[in-house]
């Protein structure tokens, strides 16, 4: 039984609240294993919370359904963001979060479909995962299957000339079923992807090469909700949000910082982050619940 | 005149015969149908059959994507694309998944010819075996590449498949009492001074430098290794055992290859003189496939002489 359904399942203030929470569970992730990718995990996950709780025919019951909705995590590196947000979906206990990337578990660096439940495709390699959301939009049309197919890459990412090769098939095939995302933070690891290796303008290439494009703010969940349901009526090409992100996002000191592109936090820095977030997730409550 | 027929021709024929049988199979290709004889299936299932373009990497992605949701994909292109350019999708985003993809490599080897080293790939075997779980496979006939393809739509998990350009001598159909399956050799030729374990179009040299060594007073045992991974361990050990030496012989780089492979077993398990005959650690070069072959001592003749060092350290 897939329980979204097309539902609204969550109002923006509930989209806001549980997005606050995965922000949280994305800084314990990272804090106890000492390593992980917090900066474009919080730029993305509110794309994810969105997705999961807005969007997606998925069902944790039932996670293999053949008929669900598909999610690949192209910048894989930014499993925290789709673990907490599996986590929070009910794919399994928020507790697993703390054996994030241990040798004792079953938590991987990267996301792992044989392993973390939930996840749909294993990804980390760059480039590779939007081909792979190709292939289950094709799929799709092979098996006669109405799901849909989503893709979140980094702008960094777009580097990667696979990528372009995954576009332009995705082009040919008519993918109206497949909707990607680009987390454009503009940061990648060495600093501003414009000096490393400018991938802009997104919009022209994406139209170049014969996609649909829209644009969000990947922090608002109007201005997302408003993307998401243009993609749907568009069913002709395949579509491409690009999100307008702040990398960091919700903890100060790490927003639009390359330096905390692949840095845990040590104690001091967390205990201020998580402060400053359940700060934010207390305010945003107050305001809901009253 | 000895019927000859390229495991390809048979490969792309395999295909059009179990695509009824399996409505899973699904068929990709880089702009090279034509050469990898995935054409026939093209036109007779279009919807079935996905170009990807000169974009290896996407291919073998594209078709990890839609091994998840239950299809059966058949990526196509040559082996040095196939194993060497999109060696790391099919890598991370297949083998280590666990999916269940058949990556077949056409045009392996030096016999590809003409091409010359751009084209030649001799590292796949290589390449593709020390991957953790993919199964390799590399026929040596037709009858044996028919038979490959139909076991492989029976597997579940993720193969390299090699196949050749040039036509090749059916031996095969004629071996008494010949079954393929996926990990086991088959003795096409009992001997008991000395085995030859061969894979591909090594098979029909191994058996023609058998004839040689015959006429010398040698008895030579003849495998047909067709799966490179898993091993067939306790065949090769058996042969060890009771021949007391072993030429490999293959149409790949002497590293890593079916060579590397048997040398890795026996040399744990039962040491014995391993020559490796193939493609001495060079790249290929330009030429007709059969001068080719000559120039890297691919015939019957040369195999004779590594099957007399084999002895020689024996002894």
């Amino acid at each position: 039984m897939l329980t979204t359904d097309r539902g609204e399942l969550m109002n923006t203030s509930e989209l806001e609240i549980t997005a606050a929470k995965a922000r949280l569970l994305i800084l314990d992730g990272v804090h106890t294993a000492k390593s992980g990718h917090p900066g474009g995990s919080l730029s993305c996950v509110d794309t994810l919370v969105k997705l999961y709780f807005d969007e997606m025919n998925v069902d944790p019951d039932d996670p293999q359904c053949p008929d669900r909705d598909r999610f690949v995590l192209s910048k894989g590196h930014c499993s925290p963001a789709l673990y907490s947000v599996l986590a929070l979906r009910g794919f399994f206990p928020t507790e697993d979060i703390k054996l994030f990337r241990s040798i004792k578990a079953h938590m991987s660096g990267h996301p792992d479909m044989r392993n973390v439940k939930g996840v749909d495709m294993s990804t980390g390699s760059l480039g590779q995962g939007i081909s792979t959301a190709v292939g289950m939009a094709l799929a799709a049309k092979v098996n006669g299957k109405d799901y849909r197919t989503y893709a979140m890459l980094g702008d960094g990412e777009m580097e990667e000339g696979q990528v372009w090769e995954a576009v332009m098939a995705a082009a040919k095939y008519k993918l109206g079923n497949l909707l990607a995302f680009v987390d454009v933070n503009g940061l990648q690891i060495d600093g501003r992807t414009d000096d490393v290796m400018p991938t802009s303008p997104l919009d022209a290439k994406f139209s170049a090469f014969g996609w649909n494009v829209l644009k969000a703010d990947g922090h608002d969940f109007d201005s997302l909700k408003s993307a998401m349901k243009a993609a749907r009526e568009l069913t002709d090409k395949p579509s491409v949000v690009l999100l307008s992100t702040v990398k960091g996002r919700g903890v100060s000191f790490m927003e639009n910082n390359a330096g905390w592109h692949g840095k845990a936090p040590d104690d001091e820095q967390y205990e201020t982050a998580v402060a400053e977030l359940k700060a934010h997730l207390a305010e945003l409550e107050g305001k809901y619940y009253g | 005149m000895v019927d000859k027929k390229a495991t390809r021709a048979a490969y792309g024929e395999a295909l059009v015969e179990f695509a009824e049988k399996y409505p899973q199979l699904v068929v990709l290709d880089a702009d090279l149908s034509c050469a990898t004889m995935t054409k026939n299936f093209a036109k007779s299932y279009p919807d079935r059959f996905f170009n990807c373009g000169i974009a290896e990497a996407n291919m073998t992605a594209i078709a990890a994507g839609m091994a998840t949701c239950g299809l059966k994909p058949f990526t196509n292109t040559f082996a040095i694309f196939a194993a060497g350019r999109a060696y790391e999708q099919v890598r991370n985003s297949i083998a280590y998944p666990y999916l269940n993809v058949i990556v077949v490599g056409s045009h392996g080897g030096v016999s590809v010819g003409e091409d010359g080293a751009t084209h030649q790939m001799v590292e796949d075997l290589a390449l593709m075996r020390a991957i953790p779980g993919m199964t390799v496979v590399n026929p040596c006939d037709a009858n044996e590449m028919r038979l490959a393809v139909e076991a492989l739509l029976e597997y579940d998990g993720p193969a390299y498949l090699r196949l050749g350009r040039s036509p090749v001598e059916t031996v095969t159909d004629r071996a008494a009492d010949y079954r393929f399956e996926l990990g086991k050799g088959v003795t096409l030729k009992d001997g008991s001074d000395v085995t030859i374990a061969a894979t591909g179009l090594g098979v029909q040299l191994s058996l023609e430098a058998a004839k040689i060594l015959e006429e010398e007073g040698i008895s030579s045992r003849v495998l047909d290794i067709h799966t490179v991974k898993p091993l067939d361990n306790d065949l090769l050990i058996k042969a060890a055992k009771e021949t007391g030496c072993i030429v490999t012989v293959e149409e790949h780089s002497v590293v890593g290859g079916l060579g590397g492979a048997v040398s890795e077993l026996l040399s744990e398990e039962y040491p014995v003189p391993v020559i490796r005959h193939g493609v001495n650690d060079t790249f290929g070069r330009s030429g007709k496939a059969a001068e080719v072959l000559e120039y890297y001592k691919l015939t019957p003749k040369d195999i004779a002489v590594s099957c007399k060092m084999a002895l020689n350290k024996k002894n």
